[in-house]
């Protein structure tokens, strides 16, 4: 799995108690927004069979915003591989790091850690706030899963959330 | 069985953005289905926020997670860089703590 806000929602889950198909359920859900950006940038990148399935791997949400930033398509696919592979190398590298080193940590609670969590994922959610619809939904989508948290098992207030919204978007709105 | 689930979810994740490159464009097009799939993640990260900043299991608390949120909004209003964000709400967590 290589796309930020679906390993943290997935890890988040199961830290919070959940099941792991919850978890691996939001993860999936969250991952949705990535074929989106791959129908972007399949015209864009013109990629055919292995150079495909490797592609798709880097379809992310910094590949698809430094691709399309770009007005000359052989930029666009430069600049595609490029963050892919640096964000690749360093991603993993980083994880590789984390898991080492959560062994000399006896507890993360001391250090604050089990405040990062909802720091990055609200990081993760600035960007996507521009305006006053995201801006709303987002407070409703909090709301909705503080109020069903006590009453359903723990990773599943995410995908009522998720039900929530999509139904809002596809029939909640005129067209 | 976890790992059932780590890989079931890679998988997943991985097919979505391999669909995105591979699949007919129309299918995609649909403007309803443009329109809520970006929807999905904002709700879904809002709903992470507010659930991993007021409870512990099933149940609803208050603690010193909720003051670190709150350094966390002031720093994304701010502008400020991701490891700037969440730095910050750890160590005003771990600071309350040692009060």
């Amino acid at each position: 799995m290589f796309t930020g806000a679906s390993q943290f929602a997935l890890v988040g889950v199961i830290g919070a108690g959940g099941s792991v198909w919850a978890g691996a359920a939001t993860a999936a859900l969250l991952g949705s927004r990535n074929a989106l950006y791959g129908l972007r940038l399949a015209s864009l990148l013109d990629v055919r069979g292995v150079r495909r399935v490797a592609a798709a791997q880097f379809v992310l949400d910094e590949t698809t915003a430094m691709a399309i930033a770009r007005d000359d398509p052989r930029q666009s696919r430069f600049a595609f591989w490029a963050t892919g592979f640096a964000l690749f190398t360093f991603w993993n590298l980083g994880t590789l790091a984390g898991a080492l080193a959560t062994h000399a940590l006896s507890n993360p609670k001391l250090l604050g850690l089990d405040a990062a969590p909802p720091a990055a994922f609200l990081a993760l959610l600035a960007p996507r706030l521009r305006s006053r619809e995201p801006l709303a939904i987002a407070i409703a989508a909090a709301a909705v899963a503080i109020v069903v948290l006590p009453f359903v098992p723990a990773g599943v207030p995410l995908l009522i959330v998720a039900l929530l919204v999509s139904l809002y978007g596809l029939f909640g709105r005129a067209a | 069985m976890i790992w059932a689930g780590v890989l079931i979810a890679s998988a997943s994740c991985y097919a979505l953005k391999l669909a995105g490159l591979s699949l007919p464009q129309r299918w995609l097009q649909d403007p309803r289905v443009q329109r809520t799939v970006p929807l999905i993640p904002i709700a879904l990260l809002a709903a992470l926020v507010a659930t991993q900043t007021f409870s512990t299991g099933q149940h609803l608390v208050l603690d010193v997670r909720a003051a670190a949120l709150v350094v966390a909004i002031v720093a994304v209003v701010l502008r400020a860089p991701f490891l700037v964000v969440v730095a910050a709400a750890s160590l005003t967590a771990a600071l309350l703590r040692l009060l």
